[in-house]
């Protein structure tokens, strides 16, 4: 069994509140114990070396989207990466590119989905808004509702924004969560939205027609979730919605 | 200070308190809920397995209503409950089911025809009916007589979450993330809102209400090892006690789940066992039918983490270097099963374990999870003591878990209690007008000024971490599964020190605004106040009910115990609460106590007992229509609901006599 290593974090510092700070990276050095993730690491960092280090964890298990950042150039969830997967044993931190920075590692992605979501209406619009709860509900197809949930998987934890080239060139764009949150609600039966409608949202630059296919949201999802095809699919739908084909 | 007003004012925006934010919105009122994090990743997310409603779609499930929900739901809680609680909640489940169906959520659907299970690690084949086809479906969980889990595979909170909080924006309701309530602002009698402290900024505010709901979830992480969120740190429950008259009930009922993965704590759900896993020891023997022949994995929770406990305590544990686990095995289920409807657990064990549970064990022990203890309320929601304080889900004691939890109520409860309180707050809101005391306001914000300015500018020298972990790790080693006498006494000793302690902590790094250290440091104060009433509660209780079990009372006892643990902290300068009880009226249960089915039948009885059944047997037979459940109900126990909440539920069978139970 060899000793435990050494790793050396570089993370991002800078508090945009303090008009004396200037954005920093600061070196901290800790033991590896078995097991650890990032999670582990940096709490450790911040009880035994510095306690202003600022940071978002809520359920450290994977599932709640809030600790995305940027870890040796890719953005992904801290909480499950394992610092075992690093063999340099350095392993350097940002904060999420394409969000206020509210200070060090953590970004307000919250402000950002809540947005997104009144911009784009990513609430079920139902076909029959009166609803009598004490009577059977309506059938829906079992693989209908399969499907819908593995649409809905999404944590909104912002690395398919951050992974977006067009995002970065054009802040106004959906980016792949927008367009995935659509996807589901465009499958979903029980929504009373046609194409047309979708299309007055997405149907331009800053929806479906703005992405450039690079991908990198497919490439960089924490949940697998299936943007190339639905970003494809979507793209056709709108085109064949406004061309009467 | 700036001071804002609404009328429903909501602390939480977990499922619990967006529920009751979206009924206030929906009678007209303004309504505001203030927030940790985003809504979407508050813990209600986290939950897996699904959420019981006696819809009897599926085969399994057949025969099911609310009257067999209510009695697994008593019996599940040991008798602790309020019974009229639960007869509330078990009529109103499946209409927040079918509303959230209406909301967005992809419950899973039945499909009709054969279907392979796996029951009692054996191969079954289950035939749905025809005319269930594409109605709402529903999985196995343990301690419940019938198949009443409803489910989106196993991410069933992440769904009704997302639901909830898109419904909710879609409304225009207001949530201010990043804002930690502190204090609730109060005259003795009557709540008027929070202090607040908003996390970026390091503002503080003033929030005025004429209702204000804490929904803040539970107290896990007053232990070391949680399946919990690291925010559900029992802030919520320390500000009702703070007020000095709020009262906590059964603060010492804590949950722990059988199955968490070692070391980490994230939980692997139920719904495992539900839909056929095992648990294994060190020699891959499965030893559950010869602790519990009847219910084997499917036995209530608390019963299965003891089980397991004494297990691994004859040596049977896999020994690990972070203590002894055992197995859970779900291989048996097949990669399409795992794949479909538990995806989420295949992720954890993935990134976590680095397993594919298609093919390999998973390393579990029991862990804290779920703390049913909380503020107490009366059946509207209402805090007893404080008018305008409402408080809802796992941060309440409604009380409808008693001394613990069915896998399944929780999710359920979080909804239903929204969606039945929501209406109560909703009439407070609407019967009350609100006096805004300024001086009021201004002195409970000064304590908050003063509070942090002490931490910044005194010179302590205690660091709030070290003093968190050393509660955390009593809490862990002397307030576990398995309680005794000398522990007990310990952990209270030791936690009074620390609280003492926690009066010096002193801070590295001084800002005002964004600054985790000071977050730490306000807050384990009042987490060292919620452990302090988990342990008192603890020591106090010399049974053995539900999940808080004592190695040196291990009978149940009815006789001196059919009681609610009250806690209150009516002196601020005390290193301890003050405890009261209120005794649970045998009279008025419709289901008197009685054996649960597990272990020995060892409780020692009532005095009412008895008296109560004769009652219940001569009601029934003096009864004109004794074959109508609902006149059987009504005579029995009636109970208070909203108006519009009382219809019936309507069933696929309702016409049709059906006989359940063919798949067990």
């Amino acid at each position: 069994m060899s000793q435990a290593r050494q790793l050396t974090f570089s993370i991002f510092r800078y508090d945009p509140q303090d008009p004396n700070d200037k954005p920093l990276m600061v070196r901290y050095v800790i033991t590896e114990t078995p097991g650890m993730t990032v999670f582990i690491a940096l709490n450790k960092i911040r009880e035994t070396q510095d306690p202003s280090l600022q940071f978002d964890f809520v359920c450290r298990a994977g599932i709640c989207g809030s600790c995305a950042m940027v870890i040796n150039g890719k953005p992904t969830l801290a909480c499950r990466t394992l610092t075992a997967n690093f063999p340099s044993a350095e392993i350097k931190l940002m904060p999420l590119p394409g969000f206020e920075l509210i200070g060090d590692l953590s970004v307000n992605t919250g402000k950002f989905m809540r947005e997104l979501a009144e911009r784009l209406q990513l609430w079920l619009h139902p076909n029959d808004t009166d609803m009598d709860i004490h009577r059977i509900e309506a059938p829906m197809a079992p693989e209908e509702a399969a499907k819908l949930y593995e649409l809905e998987r999404c944590v909104e934890c912002g690395v398919c924004v951050s992974a977006c080239a067009t995002k970065q060139m054009r802040d106004t764009f959906v980016g792949a969560v927008g367009l995935m949150k659509i996807a589901r609600f465009e499958l979903d039966s029980r929504d009373s939205r046609s194409s047309e409608d979708f299309y007055h949202v997405i149907g331009n630059q800053d929806g479906v027609f703005g992405c450039m296919t690079l991908l990198g949201c497919q490439d960089a999802c924490p949940k697998d979730l299936p943007h190339m095809q639905q970003i494809a699919y979507l793209r056709r739908k709108m085109t064949l919605s406004v061309t009467n084909l | 200070m700036k001071i804002i007003y609404t009328d429903s004012l909501v602390v939480g925006a977990g499922l619990a308190g967006l529920r009751v934010a979206i009924a206030s919105k929906e009678r007209g009122l303004d309504t505001i809920v203030l927030s940790l994090i985003p809504a979407k990743r508050s813990h209600s997310v986290a939950a897996q397995g699904g959420m019981q409603a006696s819809l009897a779609n599926t085969v399994s499930g057949m025969g099911d209503n609310e009257d067999v929900h209510f009695q697994d739901t008593v019996k599940g809680s040991d008798w602790g409950c309020d019974q009229n609680v639960a007869r509330m909640f078990t009529h109103c489940a499946p209409k927040a089911v079918r509303e959230l169906a209406h909301w967005g959520v992809p419950w899973s659907r039945v499909s009709q025809g054969d279907r392979e299970v796996i029951v009692n690690a054996q191969k079954v084949t289950l035939t749905e009916a025809k005319e269930a086809h594409g109605l709402i479906n529903a999985r196995d969980f343990g301690g419940t007589q019938k198949w009443r889990t409803c489910y989106t595979a196993d991410g069933t909170g992440h769904s009704l979450l997302y639901a909830v909080d898109n419904r909710a924006i879609s409304m225009g309701i207001p949530v201010h993330e990043r804002m930690e309530a502190l204090k609730i602002i109060h005259d003795g009698k009557r709540c008027h809102g929070v202090i607040a402290r908003c996390l970026i900024t390091g503002e503080i505010r003033a929030y005025v209400a004429k209702s204000t709901t804490i929904a803040t979830g539970g107290y896990g992480r007053i232990y070391e090892v949680s399946t919990n969120a690291i925010i559900c740190e029992g802030i919520g429950q320390a500000l009702a006690l703070e007020t000095g008259v709020a009262t906590l009930g059964n603060m010492e009922a804590v949950q722990f789940h059988p199955t968490a993965i070692v070391p980490v704590g994230i939980l692997t759900t139920e719904g495992c066992r539900g839909d056929g896993g095992v648990l294994r020891d060190k020699d891959g023997y499965r030893f559950m039918p010869d602790y519990e022949p009847d219910k084997k994995e499917l036995a209530s929770r608390d019963v299965v983490s003891r089980r397991m406990t004494e297990h691994m305590r004859k040596g049977k544990g896999v020994n690990s270097p972070y203590g002894p686990h055992l197995w859970l095995d779900i291989t048996l289920l097949g990669q399409k099963h795992i794949d479909t409807n538990l995806r989420e657990v295949k992720e954890i064990c993935q990134h976590f374990l680095g397993i594919d549970p298609v093919t390999e064990w998973i390393p579990v022990r029991p862990t804290q999870h779920y703390s049913m203890g909380g503020i107490r309320t009366k059946p509207n929601g209402e805090s007893p003591q404080l008018s305008g304080l409402f408080s809802v889900g796992e941060a309440a004691c409604w009380d409808m878990h008693g001394f613990n939890r069915l896998g399944g109520n929780s999710l359920a409860e979080a909804v239903v209690g929204g969606m039945i309180i929501g209406q109560y707050v909703a009439d407070f809101c609407e019967h009350t007008s609100l006096n805004i005391d300024t001086q009021l306001i201004e002195r409970f914000g000064q304590q908050i000024d003063a509070e942090i300015n002490q931490l910044i500018d005194g010179n302590g020298t205690e660091k709030a971490i070290t003093l968190k972990q050393e509660m955390q790790k009593i809490m862990m080693d002397y307030v576990g599964i398995f309680r005794n006498g000398a522990q007990l006494d310990q952990a209270v000793k030791a936690l009074s020190e620390l609280l003492m302690r926690s009066r010096n902590i002193g801070l590295t790094c001084k800002k005002r605004h964004a600054n985790p250290e000071l977050v730490d440091a306000l807050r384990v104060k009042r987490m060292l106040k919620v452990a302090l009433t988990v342990a008192c509660g603890a020591n106090a209780r010399t049974e053995s009910r539900g999940a808080h079990s004592r190695e040196d009372y291990p009978e149940r006892n009815d006789r001196d115990w059919l009681n609610r643990t009250l806690s209150s902290w009516p002196d601020e300068n005390a290193l301890l609460p003050t405890l009261t009880y209120e005794a649970i009226d045998v009279m008025g249960m419709e289901l008197p106590p009685g054996y649960r089915g597990y272990g020995i039948n060892n409780a020692i009885a009532h005095p009412d007992t008895q008296k109560r059944q004769q009652q219940i047997e001569q009601i029934l037979t003096e009864l004109n229509n004794p074959s109508d459940r609902h006149a059987k109900q009504a005579a029995l126990m009636p109970y208070e609901l909203p108006d519009q909440f009382k219809p019936a539920n309507q069933r696929l069978f309702d016409n049709v006599d059906v006989k359940g139970d063919t798949a067990k």
